[in-house]
């Protein structure tokens, strides 16, 4: 397997400074953290003092969520260089930013917008990913995005267009389970039938996060992703059948909004754990090659 | 639709405008209500982030009230930066020209000394300088003398007790506030800003050394905002902060 990253395949939680100290007290069975790029780029002070505490003591990963990759308007340089400056000091164990878009010339909407998957697109991003992967220095890992509609001007499916995106430009993919969940109901497709068509083997990290319920113009059941609610059990056993075909891989559980307790968040990471602890009873000549 | 800038973006911040077409469900039906999510999202992002930047404007106003003039604020000001930590630099100004909120006179200033507490918070770090060697200057060289201060100190003047309306707001059992200006000073010795009420014409003698003017000069601008002014207290308190990082070898004229 290529690798993409040099997180454990184990369990990673989505660093939030309120658990600071339960983390460096006891942070078991979180063997990571991933923290949000856009947090880290002030000139000092607690984030940056906290993070370089947390990075003695796990492998991080930097998570972006404002580059805009799948943006029409060129990549702000300004944005590229202090991306640059963070993993410069930082060397962190992995990059990942998302297929998705949030600024549009000057203006940043703080959101994960989705873009048309077209013959257009694919050159664009492609290009936007082989300017970050060279200004960085490293590879990068694209993950796929949550959907709540679709473009009628699409003529690739997703996955092969982030198949394409990696062969192109080399990078690895970040498979977000509750992502394709979360778009398999909203879009009616069968989440099993997305996994199977993944590039699995270009995926260096998976992400789980909570979803909420809606519904459409026409009572159907559209999904938010939220992350502000434990994963759902749909998701867990998605996960199961990504990790049959995958292998073991560093799983992160996200959960940003109404943050509970520590011991809350170490209970879903336990059961990330237990996910990844039965595949090694299930396959333990890989699961000891990749470990 | 062929652009997601011309065509996209200007109905994701404009709830008036159509959603825009060739945007479907997964069975080629218009999307519809789905694009709200969209919006949904950017719009209540950016009014979660100004709560988070400006809790004791949000007290002050109460949650229906900030609400209501947070939503205003993001659609007329979306983010120029991806670092949110920085958003809401605007919103002083908007607060002191929004008539809706014109009877509560003190709120921009509130609002500006809440940025001033949270550009304190993310400046960067700084060593402070041995406080002998202030001690070791005889007093005509100490008043030519001009500082680096840490990049995390703030200050502001105000025609309202500013600090005494913050502090009654956000600490629990802090007197009333009582009419009269009030100038603060931010600083940051660890990794939580404080702010410090000072004598009028505190915040002049504050930003003319941080313009690099010797301490004489500073305290003579200081005098101009009030002829009482007496820099000695100041000057103890930016010592006890942490706040003067270094001499300067040449005051700025």
């Amino acid at each position: 397997m290529t690798q993409h990253s040099t997180l454990p395949a184990a369990p990673g939680i989505g660093y939030k400074p309120q658990h600071y100290s339960a983390i460096m007290d006891d942070a078991r069975p979180v063997r990571w953290l991933e923290i949000h790029a856009e947090n880290y780029m002030g000139g000092g002070g607690r984030p940056l003092a906290q993070l370089r505490h947390l990075a003695e003591r796990f492998p991080v990963s930097v998570h972006g969520v404002g580059l805009s990759i799948g943006g029409e308007t060129p990549l702000d340089p300004d944005h590229l260089a202090r991306l640059k400056h963070l993993c410069d000091w930082l060397n962190p164990a992995s990059f990942s930013e998302h297929l998705a878009w949030s600024t549009h010339d000057s203006a940043f909407l703080n959101d994960l917008l989705p873009l048309p998957y077209t013959d257009k697109t694919l050159t664009r991003v492609g290009d936007h990913i082989d300017q970050v992967q060279n200004c960085l220095g490293r590879q990068m890992l694209l993950e796929n995005p949550s959907s709540y509609l679709a473009f009628a001007t699409s003529t690739w499916a997703e996955p092969d267009f982030l198949r394409e995106l990696a062969r192109r430009t080399g990078c690895g993919l970040l498979l977000d389970v509750n992502n394709v969940f979360v778009s398999a109901t909203n879009l009616g497709f069968d989440p099993r039938g997305y996994v199977d068509a993944f590039p699995l083997d270009a995926v260096g990290e998976i992400h789980l996060g909570g979803h909420d319920t809606d519904t459409d113009d026409h009572g159907a059941p559209l999904l938010i992703d939220a992350h502000g609610t434990a994963v759902a059990d749909p998701v867990w056993t998605l996960l199961d059948h990504v990790l049959a075909k995958s292998g073991p891989r560093p799983v992160l559980v996200e959960w940003d909004n109404d943050v509970p307790d520590w011991p809350v968040l170490a209970d879903e990471a336990r059961r990330a754990e237990k996910a990844l602890a039965a595949l090694r009873m299930q396959r333990p000549a890989r699961s000891a090659a990749v470990a | 639709m062929t652009s997601l800038g011309a065509d996209f973006l200007p109905a994701l911040v404009d709830p008036d405008l159509p959603v825009p077409a060739g945007l479907q469900d997964g069975k080629g039906r218009p999307a519809g209500r789905r694009f709200n999510v969209y919006r949904n999202n950017v719009t209540v992002s950016l009014m979660e982030a100004l709560e988070q930047g400006f809790p004791a404007v949000a007290k002050l106003l109460g949650p229906q009230n900030f609400a209501n003039v947070a939503r205003i604020f993001v659609r007329e000001n979306p983010p120029q930066s991806q670092l949110m930590m920085h958003y809401g630099a605007a919103f002083p100004t908007f607060l002191a020209k929004l008539p809706a909120v014109a009877h509560l006179g003190y709120l921009a200033d509130v609002a500006r000394l809440e940025l001033a507490m949270r550009r304190a918070y993310h400046a960067a770090d700084s060593t402070p300088l041995d406080p002998a060697v202030l001690g070791a200057l005889s007093p005509d060289t100490l008043a030519a003398t001009a500082f680096h201060l840490a990049p995390s100190v703030q200050t502001l003047a105000s025609t309202w007790p500013v600090h005494a309306i913050w502090t009654y707001t956000m600490v629990q059992g802090s007197p009333k506030p009582q009419a009269a200006p009030q100038d603060v000073l931010v600083m940051r010795p660890d990794f939580d800003p404080e702010p410090h009420a000072l004598a009028t014409g505190g915040a002049a003698f504050i930003t003319s050394l941080m313009n690099g003017h010797s301490l004489g000069a500073a305290h003579d601008h200081a005098v101009s905002a009030n002829l009482q002014f007496d820099p000695t207290e100041t000057l103890g308190l930016l010592i006890a902060g942490e706040a003067i990082a270094a001499l300067r070898l040449e005051p700025v004229e």
